[in-house]
């Protein structure tokens, strides 16, 4: 059964062929069934062979298919390798992309492009599937890129709004700087090394390069810039909230769930590269940090319901890079994992949210719905509970795990420590800041909900995330024999109290804030110093416009004034001194006999004298 | 033998199908659709045979100028035959384009169009320098007619242009033949003309260098490369369809084909010095054209801007000269062939209906012609380099090998798979997406695509999934080739070094 892993990417393969060569002709539940079915399968067929895997006992699979293309000594194949790790991806993949493709099937009912929509999505499984499983770096990349074409044509989807395009093709460059780092390290991987098969080439490395050997830095640097941009982490990070133009599903799947995730996965995959050069290590770590403390102010400042989850998604992957950077792979990846669950939750919910209120997405235009989006409510409240920590929720466990990692790690470890419980009384703020507003208070709703949208098909789904997001930390994720079995970092019991406390006085600031309304927000925001950070915050700290003045606009600029092409400038000053040339001459031409004489006379003179002369 | 038929039938059939016209004004397209597809199945037979030694799966050598040693020599190994079949398929497909584009004189127009055919299948096989040179003019010729009967608004200064760059670069490369084949008399004391022969001529110093150059400036004016570009806007904007399909699908090639057939191997030591010049212009190209071509207007314009940009990985590849760089050169020659024919025949289908090549008039089209728009999305996809699509092995390919001859131009080459993203991007967002506008333009003939429309870009989808998913049917044909050409001249460099 374990032979049939390459049935995992060929259902939704299959499901986006039939979808896009029947170009929307097939009635709607039949795309249901071919587009959320495929990826079924998919996740049916991924359990048994996680199972057969596990029960096996081996640490690792390989499933060749066939030799991609064999150039030289450069010959990468379309195979599979399946080990903790991957199985981990390729679970959480099919598994909450299921249920994801489940709730669409009602989230975009509506919609006139319902075949294409599924089509992308399909295919944005496939190519992530391909991603995790690929044992080497090339079909890695495949994925890698088809994941970001499928994000592009996504957010893009509702093209009429030459906004959404707008973004779409923002998120799709600023990846493809990432994108075209990463492609430079498989090129120093492969001149150095002479292979990109993952596990070869870790090994390769591990062998020919001591610690801090200076080709593996530079190689550690260009995958991390890849994953910097794939995840969305300093400094291309600015794509990220605009992404949100896409349907809300697309923000689950893609920008919550999965593909965000590839540059943690990437880092974790290639983690032996990192450990050869521990000051790319530490620079992974200060990322994170860095990341997670300004996308959780920016999320302070947000109105709109689906950015705010953007720069929470950010910051949360920021922990995922702070535990990478402190050598806590499993820490990272089991975070990973438990904020696919809850993410997607609120994803999911604020798609019912905005769906209820007639697409509404201001929070401020929301308010009191507690009562009126029951399923909505709930799903806020778990996810919101996991996201900032909460004693035995799923995103309590993952994020403690890395903070104590944190904490043992020498050096920087301190500064990591605290400014991830920072951070995490910054996720304890908005995200209760959000909570409070939306289904607390008085209803501000233009239009207030008749009642919840969704059927079985769109809770259902919320459901089963709620349970994940609440039981999701007692799953035990088999990465020991991937990354190592790494000695247990404790804490005292009092610092530990403080990492549980933390998060809960943020909870309880924004109770008083927006709850009791004991504090007031119009009061902290009177003087223009509040403000000015405010506007700082609310535009992400000023990289857009930093990025638009020293980036795009002089591309523009240089390509406007370079329209005509100069190199063509000069070809037409040749053809002008010719002209010009021709004007000259074709005056001597007057048709007077003396004149012809004379020019002969004149010109046999000239000879002579220079005959005589020489 | 088979060589001569390939090259002899479209010869002819160019002449059957201009009389032809005098019968019925529908024959000629019949006539020359038919005689590129029996080129098409011969050349097939191309692939069954066995090679003989130095790789030739086929070749004629019979005397032509016995004094001069010149002689009618055409032989095809694992290259040739790659580019010949891209020829005969783009052949076809160009022939499509033309179907109900062309209306006026067309049997002048098929007599044309299929002489240049022939021109190129003799470049892509003459192994006699003098044969080769002629074969490079008749292709050139022809196209001359093609754009300056059946082109655009500004169709004469166009054809012009094209004519004075290519003719004024071909007499540097027959200098360069004449100089060579002298230097074989003064060597050996008899002319020769013979690639073989030419090849063991010893050429050393400046000279060397100014020879290779003839060669170089009139191939990378073909490509074409910065700075010898600036003819190929003008003559895609102005060329009918099926011009612009033969101009960036395969005349762009024989360039190409001529740097690694010729260029290098006859000059292996001036190559190597002039590598890194080479390279620089390369990487100028991918860059420089890139920006302009996100700077057009005109749709055809930008596609053009877009061609030499993409050339600029086949001059960085081959002049990388390792396995790796050479067949991401030749992979993106035919990855290129098809996406950019693919294209230029989309944006002429697009002034074929509604007149206008400007992308300021279009917009939201999806709605309105959605199966022109997946498909022009999928070429785009495809040109600015999805792994998964032909474009994409070339470009990786290209750029791996180049790493290794100059770390420095491959990283600033690199920039380019960004610039693609901006400008392919662009286009789509331009013409396709957004609110649906045609303020400028009469749009009663603002149709989708019809059948015969997608059973084109269909089989050149499937061509460009195939290269993309399993390169490895095109790279084992090419290998041999290769290989050999990069042990010859490292050979000569070597014992050059070692002197």
């Amino acid at each position: 059964m374990q032979d049939l892993i390459w049935l995992l990417p060929t259902y939704p393969v299959l499901g986006f062929f039939t979808l896009v060569l029947t170009a929307g002709r097939l009635p709607k539940n039949i795309v249901a069934i071919i587009g959320a079915g495929s990826v079924g399968l998919s996740f049916f067929t991924a359990v048994i062979i996680a199972t057969q895997f596990l029960s096996s006992g081996e640490n690792y699979f390989i499933k060749e298919v066939w030799t991609w293309m064999a150039v030289g000594n450069f010959s990468p194949g379309f195979n599979f390798y399946l080990d903790g790790l991957s199985l981990v991806m390729m679970l959480v993949i099919t598994g909450v992309g299921f249920l994801i493709h489940l709730y669409a099937t009602g989230y975009m009912a509506d919609d006139p492009s319902y075949s294409r929509f599924f089509s992308y999505m399909n295919l944005f499984i496939a190519a992530m599937l391909m991603l995790v499983l690929g044992d080497n770096l090339v079909v890695l990349y495949l994925g890698w890129e088809g994941v970001g074409l499928c994000s592009y044509l996504l957010i893009g989807f509702w093209y009429i709004n030459p906004d959404n395009g707008y973004a779409a093709r923002k998120a799709f460059v600023v990846t493809r700087v990432g994108d075209t780092a990463m492609a430079l390290g498989l090129f120093l991987l492969f001149t150095e090394l002479d292979t990109l098969n993952i596990q070869d080439m870790l090994y390769a490395a591990e062998s020919e390069w001591e610690v801090g050997n200076d080709l593996a830095v530079a190689a550690a640097l260009l995958l991390l810039g890849g994953a910097v941009g794939k995840s969305a982490q300093l400094p291309l990070q600015t794509w990220l909230p605009d992404a949100m133009a896409g349907p809300t599903p697309i923000s689950a799947l893609i920008h919550a769930a999965t593909m965000v995730t590839a540059g943690v996965y990437l880092i974790a995959r290639t983690h032996i590269l990192f450990e050869l050069a521990p000051s790319v290590q530490e620079l992974v770590g200060w990322v994170g940090l860095i990341t997670l403390l300004m996308a959780g102010f920016i999320a302070l400042t947000q109105s709109d319901i689906k950015r705010i989850l953007a720069f929470s998604t950010m910051s949360q992957i920021g922990y995922m890079f702070l535990a990478l950077g402190v050598g806590a792979w499993s820490a990272g990846i089991f975070h990973l994992m438990t904020h696919a669950f809850f993410k997607a939750l609120l994803f999911l919910a604020s798609g019912t949210v905005i769906l209820s209120l007639h697409h509404e997405q201001n929070i401020f235009k929301m308010g009191a719905l507690r009562q009126k989006l029951p399923v909505s409510f709930f799903s806020f409240l778990i996810g919101s509970l996991a996201l900032t920590a909460f004693p035995y929720t799923s995103g309590y466990f993952s994020k403690d795990e890395i903070l104590i990692a944190a904490h043992g790690l020498e050096g920087p470890g301190i500064i990591f420590f605290y400014g991830g419980v920072l951070g995490a009384f910054l996720t304890g703020i908005y995200t209760f800041r959000l909570f409070f507003i939306v289904f607390f208070g008085d209803s501000n709703a233009a239009h207030p909900p008749e009642k919840e949208y969704g059927g079985w098909n769109m809770n259902g789904p919320l459901i089963l995330l709620m349970i994940l997001s609440l039981v999701g930390g007692f799953i035990a994720v088999p990465l020991d024999p991937v990354f190592g079995h790494h000695e247990e970092h404790h804490v005292s019991g009092l610092l530990h109290a403080f990492m549980i406390a933390v998060p809960l006085v943020g909870i309880a600031i924004s109770f008083l804030f927006f709850y009791t309304k004991t504090f007031s927000v119009e009061k902290l925001m009177s003087n223009t110093f509040a403000q000015t950070l405010h506007k700082f915050w609310n535009n992400g700290w000023g990289f857009d416009w930093l990025y638009d003045r020293f980036i795009v606009s002089p591309f523009l600029w240089l390509a406007r004034i370079n329209q005509a092409d100069i190199v063509d400038g000069f070809y037409a000053l040749i053809v002008e001194i010719s002209r010009a040339a021709n004007g000259m001459i074709v005056k001597t031409q007057t048709g007077y006999l003396r004149w012809y004489a004379l020019s002969i006379a004149a010109g046999l003179l000239l000879l002579i004298t220079i005959g005589v002369l020489l | 033998m088979i060589l001569v038929w390939l090259i002899g039938i479209l010869f002819l059939g160019g002449i059957i199908a201009w009389l032809s016209e005098r019968l019925n004004p529908n024959y000629p397209r019949l006539i020359a659709l038919i005689t590129v597809l029996l080129d098409l199945v011969l050349m097939l037979t191309l692939l069954g045979a066995e090679p003989a030694t130095g790789g030739w799966v086929a070749a004629i050598d019979a005397p032509w100028i016995p004094r001069f040693t010149i002689s009618f020599y055409l032989a095809a190994d694992g290259l040739s035959v790659l580019l010949l079949l891209l020829t005969a398929f783009l052949g076809v497909i160009a022939i499509g384009s033309a179907w109900d584009e062309i209306k006026v004189r067309a049997g002048f127009f098929y007599f044309n169009l299929l002489w240049t055919l022939a021109g190129v299948l003799g470049v892509f096989t003459a192994l006699d320098l003098f044969l080769f040179f002629f074969f490079w003019e008749v292709m050139l010729i022809p196209m001359y007619f093609i754009i300056a009967i059946w082109g655009h608004e500004n169709k004469n200064y166009a054809a012009m242009k094209f004519f004075i760059f290519t003719q004024v670069t071909g007499m540097l490369m027959l200098v360069s033949i004449l100089m060579l084949a002298y230097f074989h008399y003064l060597q050996n004391g008899f002319v020769s003309f013979n690639y073989h022969d030419l090849l063991t001529v010893e050429t050393r110093g400046p000279l060397e260098m100014w020879i290779m150059l003839g060669f170089f400036i009139a191939f990378t004016t073909k490509l074409p490369s910065v700075p010898f570009h600036s003819w190929l806007p003008d003559a895609h904007s102005q060329a009918p369809t099926a011009g612009s399909v033969i101009l960036a699908g395969i005349l762009l090639k024989t360039g190409a084909y001529g740097l690694i057939r010729f260029a290098v191997p006859l000059f292996p030591e001036a190559s190597t010095s002039f590598a890194p010049f080479a390279m620089t212009l390369a990487a100028i190209s991918i860059l420089y054209c890139a920006k302009v071509a996100f700077a057009q207007t005109d749709i055809k314009r930008l596609i053009a801007y877009t061609s030499v940009s993409h050339m600029g990985f086949v001059t960085l590849g081959v002049y990388a000269w390792n396995e790796q760089a050479l067949q991401g050169a030749i992979m993106t020659m035919l990855a290129h062939g098809l996406s950019a024919a693919a294209l230029f025949m989309l944006a002429g289908g697009l002034q074929h209906r509604i007149h206008t090549r400007n992308m300021l008039d279009m917009g939201g089209f999806w709605a309105k012609v959605p199966r022109m728009a997946v498909v022009v999305l999928f070429f785009s996809i495809a040109a600015l380099g999805m792994p998964g699509l032909g474009n994409f092995i070339g470009e990786f390919l290209a750029l791996l090998g180049a790493f290794r001859a100059n770390i420095p131009l491959t990283v600033i080459s690199a920039f380019g798979l960004i610039f693609a993203s901006v400008y392919s991007l662009w286009v789509i967002q331009k013409v396709f997406h957004g609110e649906y506008t045609n303020s400028e333009f009469d749009d009663s003939h603002l149709t989708d695509l019809t059948y015969r429309e997608m059973v084109y870009y269909a089989t050149m989808i499937v061509g460009l999934i195939w290269m993309g998913m399993y390169p490895q049917s095109f790279l084992a044909l090419s290998q041999p080739v290769l290989l050999d050409l990069i042990s010859s001249t490292e050979e000569i460099v070597n014992i050059v070094v070692q002197n």
